[in-house]
């Protein structure tokens, strides 16, 4: 079959990899029928996420059929099309009894800290992708989720990770009514993160970056305010200045590792990896909420460290909030969002490749050329 | 320990005043967590009743007691890389021996992957693999300024190599000569 291969920082290929096959009785195979590049796999792509061994296949935004079963799945069948969630849960352990199906205990070996991720290196569990024909899905009695019947194939593969994390962002922001709002980070994430701050009841919304076709994309996709942070100087005095100089009720964080904006973070983070990528954006977060304010973090940072004001946490008696998304606890309500139109998810994309030109893909979303938002893969066995 | 004792638990509500505000509402993990304690969980140890084979080396983090349930079959650690890693998987995540070997390991393992093609007969094409299409459709003009200036260092280095290397050259008589 055909799967994106990695072959070390910023090369990929699309090369013929042998078949995945069932390896535990609640596994299923998938073919996909799409996969999408997502802003967390530049950190894999950049080389800056430990263990990413060379042939591992990326890939944690995928929607596809199922083709074959193992003997204790039951909740599935061949030929049901289903939306896989990103990340791999097995439903029965302590923290996925809980509804923390973002950090399930019983699917990652290598790590604790995280749990697994398909296509995220062995920090993440060491599964493989879905930017590839087929792919192996543990736990199936748990993570995939029945394509609702006229549910579009584009709308469902952003249900896997863009939709419920930007949700989750605006979640875990504890917004309520009338708050202000900032989200740093203008890629899928934070724009839908924009997007879903209106459904907690947001009075205000700000997105702030550095790449004016994505403020302008927010402004629209978001109805939000939307600020080029190489044009307000001090970002953190900008926003003290815009909220009666007190800050903003929460802000977001959906940049992660690959920020810029500060030439030592960026350097040391990013060039020198002397710390887990650069924290440009958490730093901006946690100096710019209001006193007594909410720091949401859905952007990825590496397993080692990073310079924040952590002094300032305890200062302005801040809460933080981060998680990987629990994306089989969100789907019901956030499928019932999609089908009567409250989010339109395949508004994000803006390219469709097939799979063969992967590395041409990685290379213009994360060069941010022509525009792009979101690119879809397509293999070749479905049409563009 | 010299006294286990001082640590022995203690039934907290026996404690005056305990919980008198507790409220259960200011729980700011809500709705990402349902609240339960390991204490209170008497399935918090509970596994899937089917457990992957082991039929391939996998690495284990030393904070936890067993391999999960199941686990990522591709790309087992092997070569120079691999003994690097079973190097790091030695410490826990908590420290530097553990991330530090495993970021050298990476960049090891992309030399190893490079060495891998050559000796399958395969010679990397470098320029699609980074996607340079992309570059050379919408940001050519930024692609031959690096690729200039790569080129510059390239060349200069090997004049500069090549110039001393002369130089040796013609030390090499006088120095016999002398002797």
């Amino acid at each position: 079959m055909l799967a994106m291969e990695y072959r070390g920082p910023r090369r990929v290929r699309a090369v013929q990899k042998p078949m995945p096959e069932i390896k535990h009785p609640q596994d299923a195979i998938v073919k996909v029928l799409r996969a999408c590049i997502c802003g967390s796999d530049l950190h894999l792509y950049n080389g800056n996420v430990p263990d990413t061994r060379v042939g591992s296949t990326f890939g944690h935004e995928f929607v596809g059929e199922i083709v074959e079963i193992g003997a204790d799945v039951t909740k599935v069948k061949t030929g049901d099309r289903v939306i896989v969630p990103f990340n791999v849960a097995c439903g029965e352990c302590h923290f996925c009894r809980q509804g923390m199906f973002g950090n399930c205990h019983e699917s990652n070996t290598e790590a604790t800290a995280v749990g697994a991720i398909f296509g995220y290196s062995h920090t993440a569990g060491g599964f493989d992708g879905g930017q590839a024909e087929y792919v192996r899905v543990p736990y199936a009695n748990v993570g995939p989720t029945i394509i609702p019947e006229g549910m579009d194939l584009d709308d469902a593969v952003l249900l896997t990770d863009v939709v419920p994390t930007g949700y989750q962002a605006a979640e875990m922001a504890g917004i309520q009514t009338d708050d202000t709002v900032v989200v740093f980070g203008a890629g899928p994430i934070g724009i839908m993160a924009a997007r879903c701050a209106w459904l907690f009841g947001a009075g205000r919304v700000i997105i702030i970056d550095q790449e004016d076709y994505r403020l302008e994309f927010a402004r629209n996709y978001s109805y939000c305010e939307a600020y080029n942070f190489r044009e307000i100087g001090d970002p953190v005095v900008f926003i003290k200045k815009i909220t009666d100089w007190l800050g903003a009720d929460c802000v977001i964080d959906a940049v992660g590792a690959e920020a810029q904006g500060n030439a030592l973070q960026t350097i040391t983070g990013r060039k020198l990896l002397l710390q887990a990528g650069s924290a440009t954006a958490m730093h901006w977060a946690i100096n710019s909420v209001k006193k007594g304010g909410v720091v949401s973090v859905v952007g990825v940072y590496g397993p080692t460290d990073n310079l924040v004001p952590i002094g300032n946490l305890m200062n302005k008696g801040l809460t933080m909030r981060g998680n990987q998304t629990s994306v089989k606890r969100l789907l019901p309500r956030l499928i019932e969002h999609v089908q009567n139109g409250t989010l339109n998810p395949k508004g994000l994309i803006t390219h469709r490749l097939p799979l063969e030109e992967v590395a041409d893909g990685y290379r213009m979303f994360s060069g941010k050329m022509d525009n792009c938002i979101k690119t879809v893969l397509l293999p070749p066995t479905v049409s563009l | 320990m010299k006294n286990p004792q001082i640590n022995t638990p203690i039934d907290p509500r026996q404690i005056k005043g305990w919980g008198v505000d507790a409220d259960p509402k200011n729980d700011p993990t809500y709705p990402m967590r349902a609240r339960m304690n390991a204490t209170q969980d008497p399935d918090s140890k509970h596994r899937p009743d089917s457990l992957q084979p082991q039929d391939t080396e996998v690495l284990r983090s030393i904070e936890r007691p067993n391999v999960s349930a199941v686990y990522g079959t591709p790309e087992p650690p092997k070569g120079l890389s691999g003994m690097i890693r079973r190097f790091a998987f030695n410490y826990s995540e908590n420290r530097y021996r553990h991330w530090l070997p495993l970021i050298v390991a990476d960049r090891v393992n992309m030399v190893e992957g490079l060495v891998e093609d050559l000796a399958h007969g395969k010679f990397p094409n470098i320029w699609a693999e980074k996607g340079y299409n992309m570059d050379w459709k919408y940001k050519r003009g930024s692609l031959i300024l690096k690729l200039s200036v790569l080129t510059a260092i390239a060349v200069g280095t090997t004049v500069l190599l090549t110039s001393g290397s002369k130089k040796n050259k013609t030390y090499k008589p006088k120095y016999k000569y002398k002797s």
